[in-house]
């Protein structure tokens, strides 16, 4: 099959002076984003100006992980939406995803988390969401390799099983996004950041770029981490704060862990890669940073959760370890919709969880930009809840783990 | 892991500190006369800046109490070590 991948899975073009919409961010939301815009909004006049390379940051970050468990009907909705695109995903831009629907535990550790764990899984199927509740004797069945013994610091009391969860290979994501946007005539600019936006009577008309000025009939901001740095050029204050997230993978290992098992309390998720790596992540680290890197007791205590889970993993060993900048609201839920400034537009927030809701994030963005009106979707999740009050608290199904 | 300077028990692990985000952040003098862009404002709104912030921990660990310091959140450089 020599020869039967192209070098290259999309043009590299010099940026024009002009877009009837610039995306700011070549991550997936704004790839998705793109192709959307493209796809179903008629909009092809679009550019991605990306600071560094197509899916350099949280897209190719994160541990891959796929659900849509929440607890609120809004999140229940977005998300749900998100994964029956992820169903119908490597038909419609024709790459190969490596989507697996090996579903997901979340596992129960102390009597509260029982407690949120059955009224979550009550409120999914209210909201047409697989979930069961599984008691310990029935979680051997799912994953046997998991600790069940009640002779440990937090033994398990049960877990949240959505079946239709998995994983999927992110940066395959990425790129069969940017694939489909380019020969949508979409220009995705690498190389290219954003210095300044322009605002000429209360309207954001271009930006200034590394590579020149761009004019722009609307400007989308997705650049998840660093949303506060870009929305600031436009005088725009955003109710979200950075932190790193770390994760890390082992070694190639046998196949030992055909589900994904996430634990908010002992703190770890872990799934293993169809290549053999085990993949595992923690929390956020406490403190707020655009490093790209965080510190090294939370890798420690991510790995004592592990084998805490695992007894198996004993052995393992480390193969590396990263941080992605992510950016976190208030209430674990992300903003996405209209700003005070008129033709820009916003995507962020989606702080530990953002992979999973890459396509309904695009889809319902783009219909967002194109119609200048929050999607249906998107509505609850726009910036002015923080004024009215109107949270969508997800801090429990989110977590922190995703 | 960092390292943070407790201006009374000396530099220490970061594990021994809580984070406490923005420094500074002062409870409204007058809070029914806030309006409600305000009160989100003081309730949600903070700086997230790329650099030099000033911030705010607690010495859970050690002595309890609170300092204030600027870090550069880009390279995890402490340049003002304060109280």
């Amino acid at each position: 099959m020599a020869g039967a991948h192209p070098a290259f899975l999309w043009r590299s073009p010099d940026p024009k002076p002009s877009y009837e919409v610039v995306v700011v961010g070549g991550g997936g939301h704004g790839l998705a984003t793109a192709y959307y815009l493209a796809r179903e909004q008629g909009i092809a006049d679009v550019a991605v100006l990306e600071r560094g390379w197509l899916a350099g940051g949280n897209i190719t970050r994160n541990t891959t992980i796929i659900r849509s468990n929440y607890l609120w009907d809004e999140s229940a909705a977005i998300y749900e939406h998100a994964l029956r695109l992820w169903e119908g995903l490597e038909q419609e831009l024709g790459y190969d995803l490596l989507f697996s629907q090996r579903g997901v535990l979340n596992l129960a550790h102390t009597l509260q988390d029982v407690r949120d764990g059955v009224r979550r899984v009550t409120a999914n199927r209210l909201n047409g969401i697989d979930a069961e509740w599984l008691e310990p004797g029935e979680l051997a069945a799912v994953c046997p390799i998991l600790n069940l013994s009640r002779d440990v610091r937090y033994p398990v009391l049960g877990a949240t099983f959505q079946p239709r969860g998995g994983i999927a290979r992110h940066e395959n994501v990425a790129w069969a996004y940017a694939r489909a946007a380019d020969a949508l005539g979409v220009d995705l600019v690498q190389g290219c950041e954003v210095t300044g936006i322009e605002v000429r009577g209360g309207r954001a008309v271009a930006v200034e770029t590394s590579r020149g000025r761009v004019a722009a009939g609307k400007v989308a901001l997705v650049a998840a981490g660093h949303s506060s740095v870009l929305a600031a050029m436009a005088g725009l204050r955003l109710p979200v704060q950075s932190h790193p997230l770390q994760a890390l993978v082992s070694e190639l290992y046998e196949q030992v862990l055909d589900t994904v098992v996430m634990s908010n309390a002992v703190h770890v998720y872990v799934s293993q890669a169809h290549k053999g790596e085990l993949v595992m992540g923690a929390g956020i680290d406490a403190y707020n940073s655009y490093a790209q890197r965080g510190s090294f007791h939370v890798v420690e205590r991510q790995l004592a959760a592990a084998l805490e889970l695992f007894p198996l993993f004993a052995r393992a060993r480390v193969l590396r370890t990263w941080a992605g900048i992510v950016d976190v609201c208030p209430d674990a839920s992300p903003v996405v919709g209209l700003t005070p400034v008129e033709g820009l537009y916003v995507n962020c927030g989606w702080g530990t969880g953002g992979f999973k809701a890459t396509p309904a994030s695009g889809r319902t963005f783009a219909w967002t930009i194109a119609h200048g009106e929050p999607h249906a979707l998107v509505a609850p999740f726009s910036l002015d809840r923080f004024v009215t009050g109107a949270l969508v608290d997800e801090h429990g199904a989110a977590g922190v783990a995703h | 892991m960092l390292r943070v300077p407790c201006p009374w028990c000396g530099e220490r692990d970061e594990v021994e500190f809580s984070y406490g985000g923005q420094a500074g952040v002062r409870y409204p003098a007058d809070p029914a006369a806030l309006s409600d862009e305000e009160w989100a404002e003081f309730l949600f709104y903070r700086d997230n800046p790329k650099g030099r912030f000033v911030e705010r921990w607690v010495h859970t660990h050690g002595c309890r109490r609170f300092l204030e310091l600027e870090r550069d959140t880009l390279t995890h450089e402490i340049h003002v070590r304060g109280r």
